[in-house]
């Protein structure tokens, strides 16, 4: 019995996959739940389990392509049926010997074989899109589709036909062959950026999906921007007081980051509109406090979250943190992991930022970004001090958090933070 | 003009036949002092008198055995099963004789076989049948199966006038629930010619008898949703009426069959292979069916709930196919 593999939903808004390293090739046995491919989508990367043991028959989609989720990407012939790899098969189309996995995409056993993508992927259509395609000169190979599984149905060919046919694929193409989503539109036409030398660069998918979920969150959330300062000088010696002490005992690195986490938490608890998200005419209070952190990555970032942060001790917070960073940076997160975030912290200061002005993080109402901590003359009950300060910008959804709410909210994370009184050891 | 129920519409059906022409019969089981087991003659033996409206024996292949001979000496006899269920005790009399008289012998059969079918009034398994596809397979029958008083009026009146055996499967289920205003004129709904009962664009829903009722509900609760359902009513499986629905399935490209009958060698099948016979490259997904279990009709209220179809899941179907 042949048993499909299919691109998996690694989350709820994730529609497709990249499929980046294959671990087994055609007539390989492997068992169930042995991990069997790899793959790569805007939120996380991730190795796919067989979902049944047997022997891998068929490998469809290869290395470094794109599709929709539910796709089939590989076929096995479960275990206890005819092990049609194994033996010298009466079918003259398989086995072309271990060939690189992108060289079987298509098996060719059809008398009319379906029109194949450039990338050898077969187009899944129906025999009305089939008729019109022919009739109308349209290659469907160019069209994205929109039906399940990502089959193209009457109205991708209508809509090819009412644009004046399918336009080949695009010059210069994308490696991923994915269609451009709208939100990664050129807001000028291709000849006016293409000029001169340059070098064409496809987007991975994670840049992709930071770009779509940026243009979205821009569309959507009017954002406002509310900038203080926190006087950090007590926070920073009580860390260089603590530090060493803390990860000889801990084994875990002593950040700042966990001191600023806590006094969000303290100042979202006081303001739970801050701690919300926008359903249409509805505000959504969230019950748990679970702050997504910006971990900046080669070539894009992500933004793991701490769950449930309002119930963790200062040294929960310090561990949750370093844990996710430390897999976000080796690609182990799980998409749990990246999910359901109530409010969210980056921290352009470690790269230097003097003060940043962020997106929101949809669907959040708000987000905190952290300038460099930096020594500076301040005034201090009117003689000039030098105190070790920060920049606080909070970005904010203007639908759900006014300005004044924003600022008492910001008074509280600065009064939180230089006034410190928690225990850290 | 009144509200006429699908019931009353069948009784003036008979009465009006009987009136314009002296040699349309009735016989059937408890049809004259009694009015029939669901009172659709009653008042005809008082109007028509024992000539004209014969109680039988309890025998369905005698009454169609006497119904035949009765109709090669000139008359229009028109039998009632008391169940449709029950035509099945008549089985070799319609398949093997009436149907094949006219081929075999020269010798057309005018005659109608009618009764009432179908579930959901909690009859069981021997008063609650669909067996029309037993005669649509039997060439040399018309099988009529009507969804709306109106046509149940009209459709009986060509039977009647049709020179041809035809077998009129009533819904019993409809027989009081639903009514309609009749025109006063007389009428006929000719044999052998579906109608769309609602027009939409994304997908065609075919089906029959109590099914209209259940797949319009479905349309319009689809048309909430965005989605066009287009619904046509067969109202004669045999003849099909194979231009309306192939004509359908080219406006919408996407079929979905419903029918009250089971499954398997229900008309859907035959309906499907006509389709991608005659109109593949107009198909836009596959072609489903929505119909009933292939088990006996339950008696139980839960079984037989959940063995017919109903509204919520023909749109449940229809909503996964548009999406296709």
């Amino acid at each position: 019995m042949a048993v499909d593999v299919v691109m998996p939903q690694m989350g709820e808004s994730i529609f497709e996959g990249t499929i980046t390293k294959w671990l087994k090739k055609p007539g390989d046995k492997v068992e169930r739940d042995e991990p069997l491919f790899e793959i790569s989508t805007d939120k996380v990367d991730a190795e796919i389990p067989a979902p049944a043991a047997g022997v891998l028959r068929e490998i469809k989609i290869g290395e470094g392509q794109t599709v929709p989720i539910q796709t089939v990407v590989a076929v096995i012939d479960a275990a206890g049926s005819a092990p049609a790899a194994a033996a010298a098969a009466p079918s003259p189309a398989k086995t072309p010997a271990p060939s690189a996995p992108e060289k079987l995409a298509e098996p060719t056993a059809t008398p009319s074989p379906a029109p194949a993508r450039g990338d050898g992927r077969p187009v899944r259509s129906s025999p009305l899109v089939r008729r019109l395609a022919r009739e109308k000169n349209i290659d469907l190979a160019a069209l994205r589709g929109t039906g399940t599984g990502g089959r193209i149905s009457k109205r991708d060919v209508l809509a090819a036909i009412s644009e004046g046919g399918a336009r080949p694929p695009q010059a210069p193409p994308s490696a991923t062959g994915a269609a451009a989503h709208a939100a990664l539109e050129a807001a000028v036409p291709r000849e006016r950026i293409c000029f001169g030398r340059y070098e064409v660069q496809p987007m991975s998918v994670m840049r992709q999906r930071i770009a779509e979920h940026m243009v979205l969150s821009k569309r959507v959330s009017p954002h406002v921007y509310s900038i203080d300062e926190a006087d950090m000088t007590r926070v920073a010696q009580l860390r260089a007081a603590a530090k060493s002490e803390f990860e000889k005992q801990h084994e875990t690195k002593l950040t700042f980051m966990p001191f600023f986490v806590r006094a969000c938490v303290e100042a979202l608890r006081a303001f739970p509109v801050v701690n919300a998200s926008v359903d249409g005419t509805s505000l959504v209070l969230h019950g748990e406090i679970n702050v997504g952190i910006a971990v900046a990555l080669e070539g894009g970032l992500i933004v793991p979250v701490v769950k449930n942060a309002e119930e963790k001790n200062f040294l929960g917070l310090q561990r949750a943190i370093n844990d996710l960073a430390e897999r976000a940076r080796t690609k182990k997160l799980k998409p749990e992991d990246v999910q359901e975030s109530t409010f969210s912290v980056t921290n352009p200061g470690v790269f230097g930022g003097l003060m940043g002005l962020p997106v929101i993080n949809q669907p959040n109402v708000a987000i905190l970004a952290i300038g460099a901590i930096q020594k500076r003359p301040t005034v201090v009950e009117d003689a000039i001090a030098i105190r070790s300060m920060v920049y606080l910008t909070l970005s904010y959804d203007h639908r759900a958090v006014d300005g004044a709410m924003a600022h008492q909210f910001m008074g509280q994370v600065k009064q939180r933070l230089e006034t410190w009184s928690e225990e850290i050891l | 003009m009144a509200q006429v129920t699908y019931l009353e519409a069948i009784r003036l059906a008979l009465r009006e036949e009987m009136e314009r022409d002296p040699t349309v019969v009735l016989l059937g089981e408890d049809i004259g002092v009694y009015g029939g087991a669901f009172q659709v003659t009653q008042g005809l033996l008082e109007r028509f008198g024992w000539e004209r409206v014969i109680d039988t024996p309890i025998s369905e292949t005698a009454i169609v055995g006497a119904a035949a001979g009765m109709s090669y000496l000139g008359l229009r006899p028109v039998v009632e099963m008391q169940f449709i269920d029950f035509i099945a005790c008549a089985f070799n009399q319609v398949t093997n004789y009436v149907a094949k008289s006219h081929y075999l012998r020269g010798a057309p059969v005018p005659m109608v076989i009618r009764g009432p079918a179908g579930g959901g009034v909690h009859g069981g398994a021997f008063h609650s049948a669909n067996p029309e596809m037993y005669f649509v397979h039997t060439p040399g029958l018309k099988v009529v199966y009507p969804a709306t008083a109106y046509d149940a009026k009209g459709l009986l009146k060509s039977a009647i006038r049709d020179n041809n055996p035809v077998l009129f499967f009533e819904h019993k289920f409809l027989y009081r629930r639903i009514k309609e205003e009749l025109p006063d004129e007389d009428y006929v709904v000719p044999l052998g010619q579906a109608i769309v009962r609602r027009p939409g664009r994304d997908l065609t829903i075919v089906t029959y008898a109590a099914m209209v009722h259940a797949s319009l509900e479905a349309a319009g609760r689809l048309a909430g949703e965005g989605i066009e359902v287009e619904v046509v009513d067969l109202r004669t499986l045999l003849p099909l009426d194979r231009e309306t629905i192939v004509a359908s399935v080219q406006r919408t490209n996407k079929l979905l069959v419903v029918h009250e009958d089971t499954r398997t060698g229900g008309i859907a099948g035959e309906i499907a292979a006509l389709v991608s016979e005659s109109a593949f490259d107009d198909l836009d997904g596959p072609v489903r069916r929505v119909t009933a279990l292939d088990t006996p009709v339950p008696f139980s209220t839960p079984l037989e709930e959940h063995f017919l179809p109903n509204a919520e899941r023909i749109a449940a179907a229809a909503r996964d196919l548009a999406k296709y």
